[in-house]
């Protein structure tokens, strides 16, 4: 759960990691009982815990595992400080965010029947954001009105998200938990809407990952969950062009084999009775520097799932096995 | 196996009391006095001081559009704001009398202020008082050897447009922000700023979580929000603190020279006496002709009234400010006219000119006019004031929750009536940016979005300014070769219809950037 949850804050070392070594790490996650797989070997050189995740962030929300690795934990430790630096390692999320941001605001407006002109269209819903990091999406929708409960499972994470949230009066109120989707769905918890942005492409099972976050939303409510699609391009963008050439993100960060395909994203949502009824891509112009929302979902796409209700959850399940 | 679960609800609850009261402000535009009263109902709290989202520094032109477009924005309506300026002017609460004499200190308004005045709500204010639209214009200078006519319907336009007293457009502002506002009293500090202090780095990078406490123990949940928030000491004692603060105080900004934002630029060696002066008839089209210290232009302000900006070295200055009122108007009357130099006369190869160049494009409407003399001035009516002209533009427009709009940020030479045209653009480009960002619940003061707006706005201003700049060097000297590339320009601009077209679009605002189609 740790290698997940190391993703989430990173630490520029450069080059020392390789794939391989990434490897055991991820068949460690392999299967669901993996409570009786044996510790992995200290990795060599470890994992490089990805700093500027562009796109990705957080993490560590498989099925609860064996033990994390102290030693990860303080690399994480070390860098944590600087997700609030907005020219710093975690640049490329800053300026992503706002593009995120206002995808969720539409579409949560126009499925919800908000006023999109309200400042705070958000207001009365209780939404998690599952993977939260530092708190950079955590913090702008409690601005907008919303009751936040946000978890990750990097504690110093969840440290430094309190305390950046606990200065600005509007953002105090957000609830930090350092958890895994998995606990709280135990306890019960349902939410009008989830959003888990960047998570599920570094999860051990992604379909057991979508029937959390869909324990998680109430009947009817929205599920929002973001990744990379398994693709060429995004392969020569996400991960060539943004580990090896941009240096963004440290090598290793995505694999491509655990990318997922809008079409497998949707397909597992639906089995977790979730039908997705919006999609969008985000595309980065490099001259401007700036990201927009586009039909183009071959890189890093959103999709945003409603929960459906009680009435046709039954006939869903049916109708999928059959 | 580490499940350890850190829940923060548990300190979140302890601030949670507070928190509420400060986000419970209404999402639709009630009145913002709820918030006060409020603040002073949840038990046990003290109100603090007041804790602004944007607090505007300097009441002008400037600084009251900006607070007029955001009051009129549904998205950024409900942002608490203040202006602070001890300008009395800001008292006035009706229409300004439109018979008293016209003011000298007056603006030309193009016309894509005018629909940003229209979008905001402040334009049927600025109708009901004292304004004057022109559609026509003529440029010319003292050799004699070329002259420029503007025509609005050279591009399909109304007016080129509209000379109003900056008097009348800040009561205007003023009156829509209180239709806007129900207690513009309190939004309104009759102080002044004497220092701001902003918020230490230390939120940011450095940021360490002390062992198991969320919080740093010892301070207070007020100091831990302010400490975030810019620090504005009044005057009057009074203190406020805010997430954004946005400079609006004119060329000497206070703010940014707290903020210590540098500047570049330089002194023009010349100064402006501006004044208001009568005619018989009146004037309908706005006149500049180029003397060799400097240009003297006649606008329309209403009435048969003019108002004269008048470029010349400061001495010259200075004796004309003093010479008696008669003096001035022959002074006038003799610049605009035979002084200096002899009228442009349509000679053989304007017209052959003119037929060269009548194939390009649609044939302007102005094209064909002839030259005109402007009308006498019979008097001076108003004061004559005179002041030093400059250049200067700021490094950076925003920092961490600081925004310079207007002459704080940047002044051009008035020989293009363009300067307070530049701040407006300012004032709807930083409303817009905010409204965004508080469409994706940012932090108004954040500084990622502020650069939004520099980015929007800089390379424009920039342009403009070095526009106007170069046209002021090229008119200030008498060189025999250079008379006649200006000349050359002024032929090219009045016979070459494309290139009239362009300019005019891109004095009127309507095009973003000079030459480029």
């Amino acid at each position: 759960m740790l290698s997940r949850a190391f993703l989430s804050s990173g630490s520029p070392l450069h080059g020392r990691a390789r794939i391989q070594a990434l490897l055991p790490q991820w068949s460690r996650y392999a299967s669901v009982a993996s409570s009786s797989v044996p510790p992995q070997p200290p990795p060599p050189p470890p994992p490089p815990p990805s700093p500027p995740r562009g796109p990705s962030r957080s993490g560590g929300v498989g099925p609860t595992v064996s033990s994390l690795n102290p030693a990860e934990v303080a690399k994480f430790a070390s860098i944590a400080e600087t997700w609030w630096d907005s020219s710093g390692p975690f640049k490329p999320l800053h300026v992503m965010n706002p593009t995120r941001l206002s995808f969720i605001r539409s579409t949560l407006c126009r499925h919800l029947r908000r006023d999109p002109n309200s400042s705070k269209p958000l207001e009365g819903l209780k939404v998690i954001d599952v993977g939260c990091g530092g708190g950079i999406l955590s913090e702008p929708l409690a601005r907008m009105g919303a009751t936040v409960t946000a978890i990750d499972a990097v504690d110093k994470n969840i440290k430094i998200a309190s305390i950046h949230a606990a200065s600005d009066p509007t953002t105090a109120s957000i609830e930090y938990c350092c958890a895994t989707a998995e606990e709280l769905v135990k306890e019960k918890r349902l939410f009008d809407a989830v959003i888990s942005l960047e998570v599920i492409e570094h999860v051990a099972n992604p379909l057991e990952f979508c029937e959390s976050l869909s324990a998680l939303t109430v009947p009817n409510g929205a599920t929002v969950v973001s990744t990379i699609n398994r693709s060429m391009r995004a392969y020569a963008t996400a991960i060539v062009a943004a580990e090896y050439i941009l240096r963004w993100l440290p090598r290793g960060t995505h694999e491509w084999s655990k990318l997922v395909t809008p079409e497998e994203l949707v397909l597992m949502l639906q089995k977790a009775s979730v039908s997705v009824e919006e999609m969008a891509g985000f595309v980065y112009n490099p001259l401007s520097g700036e990201w927009s929302l586009s039909d183009d979902i071959s890189v890093n796409y959103i999709a945003f799932g409603v929960k459906k209700s009680e009435a046709s959850s039954t006939n869903g399940r049916e109708a999928s096995l059959s | 196996m580490l499940s350890r679960r850190r829940c923060f609800a548990a300190a979140a609850n302890r601030i949670r009391p507070l928190a509420r009261a400060f986000c419970d402000a209404p999402a639709s535009g009630a009145p913002r006095s709820q918030d006060h009263s409020h603040t002073e109902k949840v038990a046990g709290v003290k109100a603090p001081p007041d804790v602004l989202d944007v607090a505007i520094v300097g009441g002008g032109m400037v600084g009251l559009a900006v607070a007029c477009a955001l009051s009129n924005m549904p998205l950024t309506k409900h942002l608490k704001i203040a202006i602070i300026d001890s300008n009395p002017a800001l008292k006035s609460r009706g229409y300004l009398d439109k018979n008293s004499t016209p003011d000298s200190r007056v603006s030309t308004v193009t016309p894509a202020t005018i629909s940003f005045f229209r979008d905001i709500g402040a334009w049927e204010h600025v109708q009901q008082q004292r304004h004057a639209f022109f559609g026509k214009m003529q440029v010319w200078d003292y050799t004699g050897l070329g002259y420029t006519r503007y025509n609005a319907r050279d591009v399909g336009k109304e007016y080129l447009g509209c000379v109003v007293e900056n008097k009348v457009l800040c009561n205007s502002l003023l009156l829509r922000l209180k239709e806007e506002l129900d207690d513009i009293e309190n939004v309104i500090y009759p102080t002044r700023l004497v220092s701001l202090t902003f918020p230490l780095k230390s939120r940011q990078a450095g940021m360490k979580p002390a062992s198991s406490e969320p919080l740093s123990v010892g301070h207070t949940t007020e100091e831990l929000h302010r400490s975030n928030l810019v620090k504005l000491d009044l005057s009057d004692g009074r203190i406020l603190y805010s997430k954004l603060v946005i400079g609006a105080d004119g060329s000497k900004s206070n703010v940014r020279q707290i903020a210590g934002i540098k500047t570049t630029g330089w002194n023009y060696p010349q100064s402006a006496i501006i004044c208001t002066v009568e005619h018989v008839v009146e004037n309908d089209c706005a006149w500049q002709r180029f003397l060799p210290s400097g240009p003297i232009a006649l606008l329309p302000i209403g009435n048969n009234f003019s108002n004269i900006v008048w470029t010349m070295s400061p001495e010259e200055s200075l004796r004309h400010k003093s010479m008696s009122p008669e003096e001035f108007v022959k002074s006038v009357n003799h610049a605009l006219d035979f002084g200096y130099g002899p009228h442009p006369r349509s000679t053989a190869l304007d017209h052959y000119m003119e037929q060269f160049f009548s194939g390009i494009g649609n044939t302007a409407t102005s094209t064909k006019e002839c030259f005109e003399v402007p009308p006498k001035a019979t008097g001076v009516v108003s004061e004559r004031m005179a002041f030093p002209l400059s250049l200067m533009h700021s490094h950076d427009y925003v920092s961490k929750r600081l925004a310079l709009v207007g002459d704080a940020a940047h002044t051009v030479h008035p020989l293009a009536g363009q300067g307070v045209n530049l701040g407006f653009g300012d004032a709807a480009a930083l409303a817009k940016v905010i409204a965004e960002g508080v469409s994706v619940g940012s932090d108004v003061g954040d500084l990622t979005l502020l650069q939004r707006y520099e980015k929007d706005q800089k390379a424009a201003n920039v342009a403009m300014t070095a526009v106007l700049d170069g046209f002021q060097k090229m008119y200030s000297v008498d060189f025999g070769p250079l008379n006649m590339v200006r000349a050359a320009a002024f032929h090219g601009a009045q016979y070459i219809s494309p290139l009239k077209k362009s300019i005019i679009s891109y004095a009127m605002g309507d095009k973003k950037w000079p030459l480029f189609p």
